[in-house]
């Protein structure tokens, strides 16, 4: 992937992270390239973006060929790519969607992915998200832009894998702080 | 805490939402030709309804979308959310 000369924003906490037990699996993303697309709702019904059909479909994301594409709104998606430089990625879909009256915005500076897995995740999340995790209610594909703690989230569900939890940079510590209490029930003594 | 059912994204916690004052206020076809009293009613003058109210919500925590809710403001309960660009829906 493109190498990007930044500081992750949870360098500090990785250590912190990284000894949570497996039931509580935190682990932070690397940094992805990550695209905020707005099509007009009209035109973005089968409308397929870099090769994968827009999920127009409310509160669910579907994974592409190098990254995922998060329904955000009606009209609002946020595509990521490991793949590509972001303002190439830019470009590139700005190329694309002229033609349909979309636009597309460079924001991988807003928001960093976690990745929590382990059998107790489900529990963690839930002491700050009101939105039913069960894989009944939110299987593999179903997104949530919500609020986990204090910070305002985009939640994936990845099925066995856990979830995926994209947040803003700046709240980034804060809420790895917020999990690593969340999760501290389920540390082992001693 | 109560929970609003967002058009678009399904029942969610009050706490994601903003209020946007009372819904249905046209933009009046011809600003430049109210006088300044007819002006301020627009701008500033608004119902304050016992009962069912037609209001503006914000889904600000979410999808970001304003939508429209009937809610009854003694019990604070919402009977109804439409989108904004349906029509009010005639409650009885």
């Amino acid at each position: 992937m493109a190498e990007l000369l930044r500081t992750h924003p949870l360098e500090a906490w990785a250590a912190a992270l990284a000894e949570l037990p497996d039931e509580v699996r935190i682990t932070p993303e690397p940094f992805v390239a990550m695209v905020d697309v707005r099509v007009p709702a009209a035109a973005s019904e089968g409308l397929a973006v870099r090769g994968t059909p827009l999920p127009t479909a409310p509160n669910t994301w579907t994974p592409t060929a190098d990254g995922r594409m998060v329904w955000l709104g009606p009209d609002e998606w946020l595509l990521t790519s490991t793949g590509t430089v972001p303002h190439l990625l830019e470009e590139e879909l700005r190329d694309q969607l002229r033609p349909v009256g979309g636009t597309a915005v460079d924001v991988s500076a807003q928001r960093i992915g976690l990745r929590i897995s382990g059998t107790r995740a489900r529990e963690v999340l839930a002491k700050g998200c009101s939105i039913d995790l069960h894989p009944r209610a939110f299987p593999a594909g179903r997104s949530a832009q919500t609020t986990l703690g204090q910070a305002g989230v985009v939640l994936l569900s990845l099925g066995e894998e856990g979830f995926a939890v994209l947040v803003r940079s700046s709240f980034a510590g804060y809420l790895a702080s917020w999990l690593l209490d969340a999760g501290l029930e389920y540390v082992p003594l001693g | 805490m109560q929970l609003i059912a967002c058009p678009w994204c399904g029942p969610r916690e009050e706490v994601e939402f903003t209020y946007g004052g009372q819904a249905h206020v046209p933009y009046p076809d011809d600003p430049a030709a109210l006088s300044d009293e007819q002006w301020a009613h627009y701008v500033f003058f608004r119902d304050n309804t016992k009962g069912r109210f037609a209001e503006r919500w914000n889904h600000s925590a979410g999808c970001r979308r304003w939508f429209n809710a009937v809610r009854d403001t003694t019990s604070y309960r919402f009977q109804r959310v439409y989108r904004v660009d349906d029509p009010k829906p005639v409650t009885p």
